[in-house]
C-alpha cells in the first residue's frame, strides 16, 4: 500500500518588489494512514507555509513547486484548481487553524457552516446532513448539539469554536487532517482537551494528521514522527521520541536546552546566539551555520546532506556523529537570594465591573476580583497563575496603582498606594507588557524610548540621560549601536529587552511583568528568562510575574499564587505547589501542561 | 430583534425632535422672519404689522410648541408665498424628488458596487486603477458642472435625451446619473476596502479549506460581511440625495422638493423652508434607522448580543 501523503522537494517562494523570499526550501515529508506527523519550528521557519502550499491556500503571489506531491497515490500536481477544491480540499484534506475566534464566519449559523460543504457537493440529503452534523458536534463534546446548530459563532467560547471547527472538517470525512497551531490561542486545560480529542478522532477514523506547533512539548506528546524546521528547511526528522529526546542536529539540541522543563530542576537556559536567517538570500551552506557552536569551515561552502542517524532518524549536518550534549544543569544565578519584607501588599481586593448591553439595557455586574489578598516581598519572584478571565491582569493594574479597586486596600512600601505620588510609584515599580510589538512607540528611536521615564521624572541633563540609557542597554545585553535604531528594526526578543530596559532605567526595585514571554519564540523566551535571573542576582530585583505557562513558573518563580474566577485558590512556595498541589484546579492546570517526561511505555522499554 | 428595533426607533424619534428644534431656532433666531418677509426697504411699521399678522410677536417657546403641535397633527402652516397649506405643497412635489433620489441611488449602486468588487478581487490591476481614477474624478467634479456637461453632450451635441422637465422616465436619465455620480466614490471605495478586508479574513481561508472558490466563495461567504458597512453608507448617501436634489432639480428643471426649497428660500417663505428642512431631516433619520435594522438583520452579532 502506498503512503497516505508523500511530498518531495517542496519549495515556496514569495516574490516581493525588489527581491524574493524563499519561505520554504527543499522540504520532503511523508505520512502513513493513522499516524501523526508533528512539524515544529519557531516563527518564520516555514511550517505553516508548507501546509498552506499543500492545501493551495498560499498568498496569491506565492509560487510553490515540488517534485512529488501525492495523496493516496494521486498526483496532486496534475489537478487544476477547480478539481483540487472539489475533490481534495474538504473531502480528502481537512484543515484546522490557529484562530478559533475568527475562523468561523460571524454572520452564518453553526449549522449552515457545518453542512454547506456536504450540501454543495450534493453528497447527502438535507436530513442526513443535519443528522451527521449534530452527531459530530456531540462527538467533539459540544453540549446540546441540536440547539447549537442555529446559534452563531460569537455565542460560543474559543474552545467550543475550535471544537466546531474540528467537527466541521470531519463532515466530509477527510483522510488527512492538518492542524495548524490548533491550540495556541487557547487556555492550557482547553488545549489538553482539544489535543486529546484530535488524537482520539485520528485513531477512530484512521486519519493521517499533520500537527503544526511552535510548542515542542505539545508535539512530543502527540506525534509519531517529527520534522524540525528552521529557516524554511527541515533540518531534522524522524520518530518523535528520537528527535525530541535525543536530538542530533545542533539546532534541535539548542532548542531543547532553551526550553524550561517541568520535570527537571530549574537551571540556566541555553540561549541561541544570533538571529534567524534572512529569507531573502539564504546562505549557500548550512542554514544554521551562522548561529551554530559546532561550525566548521565546510559548513558554509555547501549545503549538508540529510544524514542517517539510527535508521529512523536523520539530520542535515556536516557532523558524522551528532555532538554530545552536556547534560549538567547550570544552576540559576539568583538561586537562594534572600527574601526581605513585604513591599506591596493587597488586602481584601474586590473589583466589580458594571456593563450595559445597550443604552437602556439593564446593568450587569461582573466580579473580576473576589476578596483577593496577596503580598510581594523584596527580592522574590512571585508568579501569578491563572487562565484567561481569572482576573490576574486586573489585579496587576491595581497593584501598580493604575486602577482603583471597588474595595480593599493596596499598600506599597508600607503606605497606601493612593498616597504615593505617581513619580514615587514609578520609581519603585515598573510594568512590562505581553506584546513587545505594540508596546513600543514605532516612531521613536530606542534612545528616546528608554530615556522617556527619566524625562517624565524631570531629568533634563542630556549627559545623565545618555549615561542612564547606556547602562540600561548594558543590563539587558543590547549593543550600544542600537541606540539610534527604531523598534521596527529589532526582533521580538530585542524589543522585549527594550521594554525591560525602559522599565529598568529609573532603577526600580520591582517589576510587574504581564505574560512577558508568551508572544515570543522559545529561544527568545530563554534569553528573557535568563535576563530576569541575572537581574535578580545582580540587583536583587523583586518581580511579579503573570503567566499561564507552568514551565515558566517552574523556571523562575519562588512563590506561586493560583487564581480562578477572581479568587485565589492556592498559594505557596513554587516547587511545593508544582510537586504537590493541594487544590483541584491547580492539579488540573498541572496535568494539562504539556511536558517531555517519559511515558510509561518508554520507561518500561 | 424587536427590542433592538424599538430602541433604535426611540432614538430616531429623539433625534427628529432635536432636529425640529434646531431647524426652528435657525430660522427664527438667526434671522428675523418679519424682516425677511417685509423685504429690505420696509419701514418699521410694516415690519411690526407683519409680525402681528403672522404671530411672530409671541415668545419663541410658544411659537415653537405651536408649530410642533401643528406638525404632530400634520399641519405645517400655510405658505406665505403660495397661500396654500405647506403640507399640500410638499406632498404635490414629493413624488418627483422621490423618483429622482431613488433612480440616482440605483445609478450609484449599479456603478459603485460592481466596480468596487472587481477592484477588490483584482487589487493593483488595470481595473483597480481605473476604478480609482473614476473615484477621484467623480469626487473632484462638482455636481452642477457635470450637469451642464451632460446637457451639452446629450442634449445639444448628441440630442438623444431630454434635458428639462419631468414628464417621462427619459427625463430622469441625465439627472439621475448626475446626482448618482456624486455618491459613487464613497460607496465604491468602501465596497473595495470592505471586500479586500473580508477576502483576507480567517473565515474565508476556512471556507477555501472546505473547498469553496470563485463565485460560490464570494456569494456564500464574503458578500454578506462586506456589505455591512456599505449599507450604512448607502443610507447616508440616500439622505444626501434629497439634499442634493436642490441643485440637480434646478439644472434639469424638475418640479420637485429641491426646487421648491430653492424657491421658498428666495421668497422668504419660512413655513415651507421649515417643513422642507424637517422633512429632509426625517428622511435622513429614517434612512439611518433602516440601515441599522438591515445591519441587525444581516449581522447576528448586533441582533443577538
Amino acid at each position: 500500500m502506498s503512503k497516505l501523503l508523500e511530498i518531495n522537494n517542496l519549495s515556496v517562494t514569495l516574490p516581493l518588489p525588489g527581491n524574493t523570499l524563499h519561505v520554504v526550501r527543499d522540504v520532503s515529508i511523508s505520512l502513513e494512514r493513522g499516524q501523526t506527523l508533528g512539524i515544529v519550528g519557531e516563527s518564520g521557519s516555514g511550517k505553516s507555509m508548507s501546509a498552506l502550499a499543500l492545501m493551495r491556500l498560499l498568498p496569491r503571489s506565492a509560487i510553490a513547486d515540488a517534485t512529488t506531491m501525492q495523496l493516496d497515490g494521486l498526483d496532486l500536481r496534475t489537478l487544476d484548481d477547480r478539481n483540487f477544491t472539489r475533490q481534495i480540499a474538504g473531502p480528502q484534506i481537512g484543515m484546522i487553524f490557529q484562530e478559533p475566534m475568527t475562523s468561523l464566519n460571524p454572520v452564518y449559523t453553526i449549522g449552515r457552516q457545518m453542512t454547506e460543504g456536504a450540501v454543495s457537493r450534493g453528497l447527502l440529503s438535507g436530513k442526513q446532513v443535519e443528522r451527521k452534523a449534530i452527531d459530530l458536534l456531540e462527538r467533539v463534546g459540544i453540549p446540546d448539539p441540536a440547539g447549537r446548530m442555529s446559534q452563531f459563532p460569537h455565542q460560543l467560547s474559543g474552545g467550543q469554536r475550535q471544537r466546531v471547527m474540528i467537527a466541521m472538517t470531519l463532515m466530509l470525512d477527510p483522510t488527512l487532517l492538518i492542524a495548524d497551531e490548533p491550540t495556541t490561542a487557547l487556555d492550557v486545560t482547553v488545549q489538553a482537551q482539544i489535543l486529546d480529542l484530535l488524537d482520539d478522532l485520528r485513531r477512530e477514523r484512521q486519519m493521517g494528521m499533520i500537527l503544526i506547533s511552535h510548542d515542542l512539548a505539545v508535539v512530543a506528546e502527540r506525534s509519531d514522527d517529527v520534522a524540525v524546521m528552521y529557516g524554511g528547511e527541515i533540518i531534522e526528522r524522524g520518530d518523535a521520541s528520537g528527535v525530541l529526546r535525543a536530538p542530533a542536529h545542533p539546532y534541535t539540541q539548542s532548542l531543547m536546552l532553551a526550553i524550561p522543563h517541568l520535570g527537571m530542576a530549574p537551571g540556566r537556559l541555553g540561549a541561541i546566539p544570533g538571529t534567524v536567517p534572512s529569507l531573502v538570500s539564504p546562505p549557500k551552506g548550512c542554514i544554521f551555520a551562522p548561529r551554530c557552536s559546532y561550525r566548521r569551515e565546510d559548513c558554509t561552502t555547501a549545503r549538508p546532506q540529510m544524514r542517517d542517524h539510527d535508521g529512523q532518524h536523520s539530520y542535515r549536518c556536516v557532523l558524522e556523529t551528532p555532538p554530545t550534549r552536556h547534560a549538567e544543569v547550570i544552576p540559576l544565578r539568583a538561586a537562594g537570594t534572600p527574601v526581605g519584607q513585604d513591599v506591596i501588599t493587597a488586602t481584601n481586593i474586590n473589583q466589580v465591573f458594571e456593563t450595559r448591553k445597550a443604552l437602556f439595557g439593564a446593568k450587569r455586574q461582573i466580579q473580576a476580583l473576589d476578596d483577593v489578598s496577596l503580598s510581594l516581598k523584596r527580592g522574590e519572584t512571585l508568579a501569578l497563575i491563572g487562565e484567561s478571565g481569572s482576573g490576574k491582569s486586573t489585579l496587576a493594574r491595581i497593584l501598580l496603582g493604575l486602577a482603583q479597586p471597588t474595595s480593599g486596600q493596596v499598600r506599597m512600601l508600607d503606605r497606601p498606594v493612593a498616597e504615593l505620588a505617581p513619580q514615587e510609584r514609578a520609581a519603585f515599580v515598573q510594568p512590562i507588557f505581553q506584546d513587545p510589538y505594540s508596546s513600543l512607540n514605532p516612531r521613536r528611536r530606542l534612545a528616546e524610548i528608554i530615556a522617556r521615564p527619566l524625562q517624565l521624572r524631570g531629568e533634563k541633563d542630556s549627559k545623565v540621560l545618555k549615561q542612564a540609557v547606556g547602562e540600561a542597554l548594558d543590563i539587558v545585553r543590547l549593543p550600544q549601536r542600537l541606540l539610534h535604531a527604531y523598534p521596527s528594526q529589532l526582533s521580538g526578543g530585542q524589543r522585549q529587552r527594550v521594554a525591560i530596559a525602559r522599565a529598568l532605567v529609573t532603577r526600580p526595585a520591582a517589576l510587574i511583568c504581564d505574560e512577558p514571554t508568551s508572544a515570543l519564540d522559545v529561544s527568545v523566551q530563554a534569553q528573557i528568562l535568563n535576563l530576569l535571573d541575572d537581574l535578580k542576582a545582580e540587583m536583587g530585583l523583586t518581580c511579579l510575574l503573570i503567566t499561564h505557562d507552568m514551565a515558566v513558573v517552574h523556571q523562575i518563580a519562588d512563590r506561586v499564587v493560583v487564581m480562578l474566577n477572581g479568587k485565589v485558590v492556592e498559594e505557596g512556595p513554587a516547587q511545593q505547589v508544582l510537586k504537590t498541589p493541594t487544590n483541584d484546579y491547580t492539579r488540573n492546570l498541572l496535568a494539562a501542561a504539556p511536558r517531555f517526561e517519559m511515558t510509561n511505555a518508554e520507561v518500561a522499554s | 430583534m424587536l427590542k433592538y428595533i424599538a430602541l433604535r426607533g426611540l432614538l430616531a424619534v429623539l433625534v427628529a425632535f432635536t432636529v425640529s428644534l434646531a431647524a426652528f431656532l435657525l430660522l427664527n433666531v438667526a434671522t428675523d422672519p418679519a424682516y425677511a418677509i417685509a423685504g429690505e426697504d420696509a419701514t418699521p411699521d410694516v415690519v411690526e404689522t407683519i409680525r402681528a399678522r403672522y404671530g411672530l410677536n409671541r415668545p419663541l417657546p410658544v411659537r415653537y410648541f405651536d408649530w410642533l403641535g401643528g406638525v404632530l397633527t400634520g399641519d405645517f402652516g400655510e405658505s406665505y408665498y403660495w397661500h396654500k397649506p405647506v403640507a399640500e405643497l410638499v406632498a404635490d412635489r414629493a413624488d418627483e424628488t422621490l423618483k429622482l433620489a431613488f433612480s440616482a441611488m440605483f445609478v450609484t449602486i449599479l456603478i459603485a458596487i460592481p466596480l468596487g468588487a472587481l477592484a477588490a478581487l483584482n487589487p493593483n490591476s488595470w481595473i483597480d486603477r481605473m476604478a480609482l481614477g473614476v473615484a477621484v474624478s467623480a469626487q473632484a467634479v462638482p455636481n452642477f458642472w457635470l450637469g451642464l456637461i451632460m446637457i451639452i453632450l446629450f442634449g445639444v451635441m448628441f440630442p438623444i435625451l431630454p434635458v428639462s422637465g419631468d414628464d417621462t422616465w427619459r427625463h430622469f436619465v441625465l439627472p439621475a446619473f448626475v446626482l448618482g455620480a456624486s455618491s459613487v466614490p464613497a460607496v465604491m471605495r468602501l465596497t473595495r476596502t470592505g471586500l479586500i478586508e473580508v477576502m483576507g479574513a480567517d473565515y474565508i481561508r476556512t471556507a477555501r479549506a472546505k473547498g469553496f472558490r470563485g463565485w460560490p466563495l464570494l456569494r456564500r461567504h464574503a458578500l454578506r460581511n462586506a456589505l455591512l458597512p456599505v449599507i450604512s453608507v448607502l443610507a447616508v448617501q440616500l439622505g444626501q440625495k434629497f439634499g442634493g436634489s436642490v441643485i440637480t432639480e434646478s439644472i434639469f428643471a424638475i418640479n420637485g422638493l429641491g426646487r421648491l426649497a430653492l424657491e421658498s428660500i428666495l421668497g422668504a417663505d419660512i413655513p415651507t423652508v421649515q417643513m422642507l428642512i424637517f422633512v429632509f431631516a426625517i428622511v435622513f433619520v429614517a434612512m439611518n434607522l433602516l440601515a441599522d435594522i438591515l445591519n441587525a438583520a444581516i449581522d447576528p452579532r448586533i441582533r443577538i448580543g
